[in-house]
C-alpha cells in the first residue's frame, strides 16, 4: 500500500525530536482524527538552519513529517513558504489518495511555525496572512 | 529471520491439512452438481449433507435447520433482513448493539431507511450490553433482537442466554451473529433460546466464502437470493460443494478440540496481556477480563497511533491488526472502541492481537519484546508523549 520511500522515511525518519529555543513551533491536526503534528525551526538570516518534529499519527503521518523537513533543510523562508503538500507526496514516491491528508498536515505544520515565527519577531511573511488553520482542512478525502 | 507471527486470527484463519485434504476431490474428480440426479451428482449431494450434519451437530442444531451460504456477511444479512421483511405487518422495530460487526450495523441502517425503526443498545466499559435496557427497549412492534454472541474486535462475550431468555418470554426472535464465537465457545441453540445463528468457516480454519445460516425449525424468512431451488428453496446457487465440505470439517474439528484449544489459547492469552502489562506502562486492556474470546488480546497504548503501530510490527515479522482510523480508511476510529466508551487518542492507538492454534508461548515472548520496542519508538516520537517524558 504505501511507497519504498514511505516505509524508508517512516522506518527511518529524520529530523526527528525537539529544538530547545526553536526560533518557530508550529502544531496542526487533532487527536480526533488521528493526526497531529508539531514543527520546530531554528531561523538565521532568513534561512532554516535546522528542523525538529514531533507526529502522532499514522505510518504516512510520519514519513510526510519526515520528508517535509528534509525538503526545508537549509532553505529559505521563501523557499519553504513555496513547498506544497504535493511536492512532500512527490517526494515519498506518492501516497495513496486517503493519505494524502497526512501531506497537506506536513504542509500547513510548516506554515504553521513560520507564523509563529513571524509574530515572535513582528515581521511579515507573504502568503501566511490567508491560511486557515482549520480542522476543515485536513480533511481524509483531499486527493492530489 | 525467523517465521512470520500470525496473530490475526480473528480476522482469518488458514486452512487446516486435515480441511484442506477433505475439500480436494471435490474439485476434480468429485465435481458433480448435488442437483443432479447421476451418481456424480449424489455424490457431491451426499458430502453437503454430511457437512449440514456436522455443522448442524456443532450447536446441537437439527440438520434440517441449516443453510449454507456465502460466509457470515451474508448469513447476518439474510437473518435481519428475512426476518424484517417477512414480519413487517407484524412490526418494524429491531434491537441490536452499537458494537455489532458492520454486517449487522450497516443491515440495520439499509433498512432504517426503508421504514424499519431500529434500538441500538448501548454496551458498558467491557462491551457487554446492558439486559436492563434491553428490556426496556422492547416494543409491541419489535420483531427482531439481533446481539452477537462475542465481538470481533474486544472479543467480550456477551450474556447470550439471558438474552435469549428474555427474547423468548416476549416472543420476538432472537438472531445472533457467532461468526466469532463459532469454534472457541459451546453453543446450544436450544438451551440458549437462539431463533437464527450467523457462522462463517474462516475463522475456524475453513476456507473463506462460505459459511452458514441456523433458522430455527417454524421460523419464516423471506429469501435473499432468489432462484434455483438449491437449500431447500431458501438460498439459490450452486453449492459450493468443496467449500461446504471444508466447512463441515472445520467446524468438527473445532468442536471436538474445544476444550484443548480453549486451554491452551486462554493461558497463551493470559500470558500476552500480562506480560504487556508488565512491560508497557500507559495502556489499557479493552474488553471484558475473563468474558473473552479464548484468543483475543486488545489494548490501547496511549499517546501512539495504531496504524503507525502496525506498520512497525509487520517489519519485524508480526501481523496484528487495529481499530484506529488510518486502518479502517474513514475519519473515526473503531466504533466499538468509541462504544466502551473510550476517546478519540486512545481508540487511535488499538492493537489487536488474536491468538490460533497455531501460535506458541516462544511467540508470545518475541511479540512483547519486539513490541515494548516499538512503543517506546513511537512515543518519543509523538508530542502527546511530551508530558510524560518530562516528568522522567
Ligand atoms: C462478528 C463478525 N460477523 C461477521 C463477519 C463477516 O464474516 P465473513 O467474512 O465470512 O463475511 C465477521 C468477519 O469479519 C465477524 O467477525
Ligand atoms: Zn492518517
Amino acid at each position: 500500500m504505501y511507497s519504498k520511500t514511505v516505509m524508508e522515511h517512516f522506518t527511518n525518519p529524520r529530523n526527528v525530536g525537539e529544538i530547545e529555543n526553536a526560533d518557530g513551533i508550529g502544531e496542526v491536526g487533532n487527536v480526533k482524527c488521528g493526526d497531529i503534528m508539531r514543527m520546530y525551526l531554528k531561523i538565521e538570516d532568513n534561512t532554516i538552519k535546522d528542523v525538529k518534529f514531533k507526529t502522532f499519527g499514522c505510518g504516512s503521518a510520519i514519513a510526510s513529517s519526515s520528508m517535509a523537513t528534509e525538503l526545508i533543510k537549509g532553505k529559505t523562508i521563501d523557499e519553504a513558504m513555496n513547498l506544497t503538500n504535493k511536492a512532500v507526496a512527490d517526494a515519498l514516491d506518492g501516497l495513496p489518495p486517503i493519505k494524502m491528508h497526512c501531506s497537506v498536515l506536513a504542509e500547513q505544520a510548516i506554515k504553521a511555525a513560520l507564523l509563529d515565527y513571524s509574530k515572535k519577531n513582528n515581521i511579515h511573511i507573504e502568503g501566511l496572512e490567508d491560511i486557515n488553520f482549520d480542522d476543515d482542512l485536513h480533511d481524509h478525502d483531499i486527493e492530489e | 529471520m525467523r517465521e512470520y507471527i500470525y496473530m490475526d486470527n480473528a480476522a482469518t484463519t488458514p486452512v487446516k491439512d486435515e480441511v484442506l485434504e477433505e475439500m480436494m476431490p471435490f474439485f476434480k474428480e468429485k465435481y458433480g452438481n448435488p442437483s443432479s440426479i447421476y451418481s456424480l451428482g449424489q455424490t457431491s449431494k451426499v458430502a453437503v449433507e454430511k457437512a449440514r450434519e456436522q455443522v448442524a451437530k456443532s450447536i446441537a442444531a437439527k440438520k434440517e435447520e441449516i443453510y449454507f451460504t456465502a460466509g457470515g456477511s451474508e448469513s447476518d444479512n439474510w437473518a435481519i433482513k428475512g426476518i424484517a421483511y417477512k414480519n413487517k405487518k407484524k412490526g418494524n422495530h429491531i434491537i441490536t448493539s452499537k458494537i455489532e460487526h458492520h454486517a449487522v450495523l450497516h443491515t440495520c441502517e439499509y433498512l432504517e431507511k426503508d421504514g424499519f425503526e431500529v434500538t441500538y443498545l448501548n454496551v458498558d466499559k467491557d462491551g457487554i450490553v446492558d439486559l436492563e435496557e434491553l428490556k426496556n427497549s422492547i416494543k409491541d412492534t419489535t420483531i427482531l433482537i439481533t446481539i452477537m454472541t462475542a465481538n470481533n474486535e474486544i472479543g467480550t462475550i456477551e450474556p447470550i442466554k439471558e438474552i435469549g431468555e428474555i427474547a423468548k418470554s416476549k416472543g420476538i426472535i432472537f438472531h445472533t451473529d457467532a461468526v466469532q464465537a463459532m469454534g472457541n465457545i459451546k453453543i446450544d441453540v436450544n438451551d440458549m433460546n437462539i431463533d437464527l445463528l450467523s457462522m462463517s468457516a474462516h475463522k475456524v480454519y475453513g476456507p473463506k466464502g462460505i459459511g452458514a445460516l441456523y433458522v430455527r425449525k417454524g421460523i419464516k424468512l423471506d429469501s435473499l437470493i432468489t432462484g434455483g431451488g438449491q437449500e431447500r428453496n431458501k438460498r439459490a446457487g450452486t453449492e459450493n460443494v468443496p467449500a461446504i465440505v471444508g466447512m463441515g470439517k472445520a467446524i468438527e474439528l473445532a468442536y471436538e478440540n474445544l476444550e484443548e484449544h480453549n486451554n491452551k489459547l486462554i493461558s497463551l492469552r493470559d500470558n500476552l496481556i500480562k506480560k504487556i502489562e508488565d512491560s508497557i506502562d500507559e495502556i489499557k486492556l479493552n474488553g471484558h477480563r475473563t468474558k473473552r474470546l479464548p484468543g483475543n488480546v486488545n489494548f490501547s497504548f496511549k499517546y501512539i497511533e495504531g496504524e503507525s503501530l502496525l506498520l512497525s510490527l509487520d517489519m519485524v515479522g508480526i501481523a496484528g491488526s487495529s481499530g484506529s482510523a488510518c486502518t479502517s480508511g474513514s475519519l473515526d476510529p473503531s466504533h466499538v472502541l468509541l462504544g466502551i466508551g473510550l476517546d478519540h487518542e486512545i481508540a487511535h492507538g488499538s492493537l489487536r492481537l488474536s491468538l490460533g492454534d497455531f501460535n506458541n508461548e516462544e511467540e508470545i515472548n518475541y511479540v512483547v519484546e519486539e513490541l515494548k520496542k516499538i512503543v517506546q519508538k513511537l512515543r518519543m516520537m509523538s508530542p502527546l508523549y511530551d508530558k510524560l517524558e518530562g516528568e522522567k
